[in-house]
């Protein structure tokens, strides 16, 4: 097809457009990843860079040098693994029943389920019952609240709504029990949706500062992004009395902000290619299906 | 029908349920946890909003406070903030609506034009990455990049002029939180669209090439219609959430300097909640906004459904 000449102009503007907003996402963490190697002086003076003039460790060895970062790290591993499992647990236990037609009760309990979608407690009575539950500064209250999300139950559920029947019957057939059925059929043919979602929990606890910020007051519990929320944002004046650790009491080197930003991505944009295989899959499968 | 072959049926019925409970045993063990978690951490709480008709008390606990009607709530609308937190979150959501909700469709509709894949593939790959990552770290960069020595500050200096604080002033605060919004869910947004828009037709294109429509004329005829479904099927969802600004990003944005258009309702409920221990009036302000909420999130489905469109509900 012969395109005219206002079809080409708008190819190109369109190519440049989307390129440019492509680069306002990579561009930042370009340079905050190029200034936790530059000395301080070139950070203070050069307004842009990529390459830094010279390279210096200085900044990732005083990240490792007190326990802080490295403890908040594996605080965030052990909530992000245990907390994406238990949800997963959580999810696919109560999505496969309610994807049963035939079962009594369903609607009620569907119509529970869907209410939550509306309405909540909110923060307060969140607190009171996480409070009344003894779960302050226990590590039960940055996993358990967040463990299963009624989006993702109800994604899960039209999934398992739209997996062939037939498949179930024929085990059911050969004597396979109900429970069986669940375990050796139906979620093997689930591995797409379970890898999916299991990505999208373990995101979601490895991005929570809230929760701990809400129930624990013991900073050596503190996940990650709570920390970093401490160092970085509490040099600006940010943060009003909340108890901090000792190593970073003084407002830190921009160097050193700038290596403890590269320190909290960096574990996300690693994981990033066998999230991309997956989410796109598993969002076009509730987007059309939900 | 006689009387007894009425309730033979009736019987029959009710012992067909039974029986289908019997076989589907196993089905009803499996939800238990599930729903354990849902009474728990999602009923139980509701409970708790009752303590907005009390004037609670710790160490009286939930029985032990005293009630106190609707003191709570009027106590909150003839307060000096509730002008002021109304207007910010409103502000910064219909800003958000306006800006926010129609930049994924946009980009999707861009991307759906470039022929190159490769092109099209790297790009879709580098949007997505904003979602991914916390708002501790966006906020984080912007204070980075936006203090008064940051990046932005000294090509501004280098122009000449003086440096713009847009971490502290009020003018710049809600550009710079839709900014960052849409910096980080623009991508992400897309997919869902560009899943319909893969689902248009191909023949329908091709029919209006020989029914010699030009490149603009197929777009209008035929890509916008189709996603019209999705779009407002979104818009309703986003419209229960007006009230909603998203706490994690507004707390680490807001600090004393912005506070006259930063504070908003659930950062509110956060600082007189558990910043000051006022439980019974932040409890109140949340439940207001869950119930606007609520009222709009049916009036909107109401709307849709009149238009023609199928609702959620």
């Amino acid at each position: 097809m012969k395109k005219s000449w206002q079809s080409k102009l708008f190819d190109m503007f369109n190519t440049v457009v989307l390129g440019v907003f492509a680069s306002t996402t990579v561009l930042p963490f370009l340079y905050v990843l190029a200034c936790s190697f530059a000395p301080e002086k070139e950070i203070l003076s050069k307004p842009f860079f990529i390459i830094p003039s010279e390279v210096h460790l200085r900044s990732y060895k005083y990240i490792f040098s007190s326990p802080t970062l490295p403890r908040a790290f594996l605080v965030s591993l052990f909530i992000t693994i245990s907390g994406a499992l238990t949800a997963m647990f959580f999810t696919l236990t109560m999505a496969y029943p309610l994807s049963k037609k035939y079962l009594v009760g369903r609607n009620v309990l569907l119509g529970l389920v869907t209410f939550t979608l509306v309405f909540g407690g909110g923060m307060i009575p969140g607190f009171l019952v996480i409070k009344s539950l003894g779960f302050i500064n226990k590590y039960w209250a940055l996993i358990l609240p967040g463990a299963l999300s009624t989006w993702n139950l109800l994604v899960v559920k039209n999934f398992f709504q739209e997996l062939p029947q037939e498949m179930e019957d024929s085990a059911r057939v050969d004597g396979c029990s109900a429970l069986g059925t669940f375990l050796r059929i139906v979620l093997p043919l689930s591995m797409p949706v379970i890898a999916t979602f299991t990505l999208f929990y373990a995101v979601g606890y490895w991005n929570d500062y809230r929760s701990a910020l809400l129930y624990t007051t013991n900073n050596k519990m503190w996940p990650l992004q709570l920390v970093l929320r401490q160092i970085i944002l509490m040099a600006a004046g940010n943060i009003d009395g909340a108890t901090f650790d000792e190593a970073y009491t003084q407002p830190p080197l921009e160097s050193v902000k700038n290596a403890v930003i590269v320190f909290g991505t960096v574990p996300i944009l690693a994981v990033y290619p066998f999230l991309q295989k997956h989410f796109v899959k598993g969002i076009m499968i509730g987007a059309i299906k939900g | 029908m006689s009387a007894g072959i009425k309730i033979k049926n009736k019987r029959k019925k009710q012992g067909y349920k039974l029986r289908q409970i019997k076989k589907d045993l196993w089905l009803y063990i499996l939800v238990i946890p599930g729903l354990l978690h849902f009474i728990v951490f999602k009923y139980l709480p509701m409970w708790g909003i009752l303590i907005a008709f009390k004037d609670y008390n710790a160490y009286l606990g939930f029985f032990g406070s005293p009630w106190v009607g609707f003191k709570q709530f009027t106590d909150f609308f003839t307060s000096p903030e509730f002008g002021r937190l109304f207007v910010n979150t409103l502000t910064i959501s219909f800003y958000n609506l306006i800006f926010g909700f129609p930049a994924p469709v946009i980009m999707a509709l861009m991307l759906n034009e470039i022929r190159k894949q490769w092109y099209k593939r790297t790009i879709q790959t580098l949007v997505y990455i904003p979602h991914f990552i916390s708002w501790v770290i966006i906020a984080s960069l912007t204070y980075t990049l936006f203090n008064s020595q940051g990046v932005i500050n000294k090509y501004i200096a280098a122009m000449g002029n003086e440096a713009v604080p847009f971490l502290t002033s009020a003018d710049t605060f809600r550009p710079l939180i839709i900014g960052q919004t849409i910096w980080k869910e623009t991508g992400f947004g897309t997919i869902i669209y560009l899943a319909a828009l893969a689902g248009i037709d191909v023949q329908l294109y091709e029919a209006a090439v020989i029914d010699g429509a030009n490149r603009f004329k197929q777009f209008w005829h035929i890509t916008l219609p189709s996603i019209k479904g999705t779009i407002i099927t979104l818009l309703i969802l986003r419209m229960g959430h007006i009230l909603d600004n998203g706490f994690d990003q507004l707390f680490l944005m807001s600090n004393s300097l912005n506070r006259s258009v930063s504070e908003v309702f659930d950062v509110y409920v956060y600082t007189m909640g558990i910043t000051r221990g006022a439980f019974s009036f932040s409890t109140a302000v949340g439940l207001f906004k869950s119930l606007i909420g609520i009222v709009l999130i049916y009036s909107s489905n109401r709307l849709a459904k009149a238009a023609g469109e199928s609702g959620i509900f």
